[in-house]
């Protein structure tokens, strides 16, 4: 299995990073034709309003589009949560999303960067250790949506079929599990 | 309603994880809030609020200072990306100001005037990350362990000039090249030659790369000009001057934007590099003296 990271702005190395220390092989995904050599995609944290100009421009978004409704595994963190959403909430109006998973993000809900935190949280691999950059919050959740960590109360790591968001960053806590959990439990869903 | 768990605010992780959110991207330097609309609208990561650009700062002359709080509040107002602002090298009041206007980064810089000859700030004990700039790995070294959660080459601002930046990358980059290759008896001297903290050189000697992200600033004028800082090994890349001097800022800024994505195609930094007007004029190294470089401002 090729793991492709998108690779137009954001923390697109420590997710490879992590990827390969689990010995998963990555590719950085720029253009169509790379994301055509790989069987699941990670969405990076960055700048959320950067990344869906440059997916425009890039000519990626469409095809990363089929390929999230085909069923290919994909995994958006922060701001690559915010691109997989329904609905982006203090977005730019010109801001697109993929509308992969049946949630409504609010960007920078829990402030600015001196309010960015780390705290434990509770997920499907067991405690996790989040940080919250600048980080968005999941105000909404359609039916299908299955909650897999939440930091209090609330829910910060979410799954619909072959798409999973976490509103933290499992990249910078020095623990693959989450992104194993990804390769290895998601690689063979397909959307029914 | 259960209850919030502990969190821990401004730590080393989490300051260093923001700079790690902006690799791949574009800062750019704005003095209004109409020009940061602009940056924003073009695919800046970041904005930089100041006064005054560089090449003005240059061309006026005098102290240049941290920017008014109201100018900096109108910034922030305006855009959804971080936004960053300068304090005076040492001047650890503007940086306390800055941090309680809510910016999301300061650049201690030495593109203002130095408030302190021989002290950096003590940027541990904030809770805003810094940004510090440096022309060789020493100097890194030392911001970092000031706890500079980022390091910029300084180039030289307001020159649209890159090849002062292309020297620092080129150092930093180069000697963290060389100390891996170093035995652990040389690493004494690497310390005592770069006049650095031992475990951060031995830190480098075990992962082969810095710290912190590195980015580049001071000169950029061009697509080309990102595309090489990025070649060469920055993470990222400022642009002061460089955008809002140019003849039309905001196709330059969506190209610059572009090219520090697609850093290794030419194929797209050729097409992105058409027809852009003039690029901001620039100035020859050997036509400022050295008590305008503001490069040396730092120790």
């Amino acid at each position: 299995m090729r793991v492709g990271v998108l690779a137009l702005q954001g923390a697109f190395a420590a997710h490879a990073d992590c990827l390969s220390s689990l010995g998963v092989s990555t590719t950085e995904i720029r253009t169509p034709q790379q994301l055509e050599s790989v069987d699941a995609l990670l969405m990076p944290g960055g700048e959320s309003t950067t990344m869906s100009q440059l997916l425009e421009i890039s000519g990626l978004f469409d095809p990363i589009s089929d390929r999230i409704s085909s069923g290919m595994p994909v995994f958006g963190t922060c701001a690559g949560m915010i691109l997989l959403a329904t609905e982006v909430l203090d977005g730019r109006p010109d801001q697109r999303s993929f509308g992969a998973i049946d949630i409504s993000v609010r960007r920078n809900a829990f402030g600015r960067q001196v309010d960015s935190f780390e705290a434990e949280i509770d997920s499907t691999v067991g405690p996790f250790h989040g940080v919250f950059i600048r980080a968005p919050r999941i105000e909404r959740m359609g039916d299908g949506v299955e909650v897999l960590g939440r930091f209090g109360a609330e829910p910060v790591l979410v799954r619909q079929k072959n798409v999973l968001a976490a509103s933290f960053h499992p990249e910078l806590a020095g623990d693959a599990r989450l992104h194993d959990y990804f390769v290895s439990s998601m690689s063979t869903t397909r959307k029914s | 309603m259960s209850s919030t768990p502990q969190t821990s605010v401004g730590t080393q992780r989490v300051k260093r994880g923001l700079a790690e959110m902006l690799k791949g991207g574009v800062i750019m330097d704005v003095v209004t809030p109409e020009q940061a609309k602009v940056a924003e609208d073009a695919g800046a990561c970041a904005v930089m609020a100041l006064e005054r650009v560089p090449a003005d700062i240059r061309r006026d002359g005098g102290v240049a200072r941290m920017s008014d709080p109201e100018m900096i509040e109108g910034i922030k107002a305006a855009v959804s990306i971080p936004v960053m602002a300068k304090a005076r090298i040492g001047h650890f009041v503007e940086a306390q100001i800055l941090e309680s206007l809510g910016v999301d980064f300061v650049d201690e810089s030495e593109v203002l005037t130095p408030a302190d000859e021989t002290h950096h700030i003590d940027k541990f004990s904030f809770t805003v990350p810094f940004v510090c700039g440096a022309t060789n790995l020493g100097e890194a070294l030392r911001r970092i362990s000031e706890g500079a959660c980022m390091i910029r080459s300084k180039g030289e601002a307001g020159t649209g000039n890159i090849v002062e930046a292309v020297r620092h990358l080129r150092s930093i980059l180069g000697d963290i090249r060389k100390i891996t290759q170093a035995d652990s008896a040389e690493l004494f001297e690497w310390a005592k030659r770069l006049q650095a903290p031992l475990p951060l050189v031995q830190e480098i000697a075990e992962t082969g790369k810095l710290m912190v992200p590195l980015f580049c600033a001071g000169g950029i004028a061009t697509p080309a000009d990102a595309a090489l800082a990025m070649q060469l090994g920055a993470e990222a890349v400022f642009v002061g001057s460089g955008i809002f001097k140019s003849d039309d800022p905001a196709p330059r800024a969506r190209a610059i934007v572009q090219a520090t994505t697609n850093f290794r195609d030419p194929k797209v930094l050729a097409e992105v590099s058409r027809g852009l007007g003039a690029p901001m004029t620039g100035i020859g190294m050997d036509e400022i003296n050295d008590a305008q470089r503001f490069a040396q401002r730092g120790w």
